[in-house]
């Protein structure tokens, strides 16, 4: 597989309620292994897997939230955030985690991931990727 | 054309699980070609073998597990999302020390690792979910 696309992961789903964000998770740490360029997208309710201080304990899940600040050790570099999601649910980028990854162009310098964009600007790169995950 | 399709949700539940089928189903008519159909989420109960749809209802399995005979398509189950919902081969029947499996015919267990697969081998992925 010498091609390389790219990929964008598209959340839209709440963290906790339904397997999807979790199971979608699962889907970018396998395919990190394939050195695709890959994306990941958060929007509608999706936003809310970022936001800081999740406690699982009284749903008795697993608290997955550290493995998205571990992506930047997966590669994943590249981290939308549609603005009008946040907005409409009241969450401003202070609400967010922090996601880096160390830029080996830049020796090796932490860099935030997250990108803050807007709804057009995201039907854009949408319309850029060569393959669309959608979850 | 060369196609992927993803099947995120389960059957009868969804309509994704037949808007996939009726897709898969009109672009092999149309002469194009499916690489894989990849199922996923809720979507790998599609194919278990042991559901009984009421007789005047459509049989989801069987439907895929003719396409797939038809047409000899690569149906795949992603594996961690099959076991965490008790869908087993035989094999992993063995491994996991179960008394049973309910894989039907046509479908296979692998890793996701097809999934990535399809994406970048496919001219198109077509993702079907909710």
């Amino acid at each position: 597989m010498s091609v390389v696309k790219k990929f964008l992961y598209v959340n839209r789903k709440a963290p906790h309620g339904t397997i999807y964000a979790l199971e979608s998770l699962e889907v970018v740490l396998i395919g990190a292994a394939y050195e695709q360029d890959v994306a990941l997208a958060f929007l509608d309710d999706g936003v809310f897997q970022l936001v800081k201080g999740w406690d699982t304990k009284e749903l008795g899940s697993k608290n997955f939230q550290p493995a998205y600040t571990a992506l930047g050790d997966y590669d994943v570099k590249t981290v939308y955030v549609e603005r009008e999601s946040l907005e409409e649910r009241g969450l401003s980028e202070d609400d967010l985690i922090e996601m880096t990854y160390e830029d080996e162009d830049d020796d090796f310098k932490e860099k935030s991931s997250v990108h803050i964009v807007s709804r057009e600007e995201m039907a854009k790169i949408m319309a850029e990727a060569d393959v669309i995950l959608s979850f | 054309m060369k196609l992927g399709i993803v099947v995120l949700e389960g059957p009868y539940q969804h309509e994704a699980a037949d808007t996939a089928y009726n897709f898969a189903k009109a672009a092999l008519e149309k002469g194009h070609e499916i690489f894989r159909i990849f199922f996923y989420h809720d979507g790998v109960n599609n194919a278990t073998r042991l559901m009984v749809p009421p007789q005047d209802d459509r049989h989801i399995q069987q439907r895929w597990s003719e396409l797939a005979e038809k047409h000899n398509l690569d149906l795949v189950v992603c594996i961690a999302a099959a076991q965490r919902r008790g869908l087993l081969d035989e094999n992993e029947m063995k491994r996991q020390g179960k008394d049973a499996h309910n894989i039907a015919p046509g479908f296979r267990i692998s890793g996701l690792g097809q999934l990535i697969e399809a994406g970048v081998q496919c001219d198109r992925l077509v993702v079907f979910g909710d």
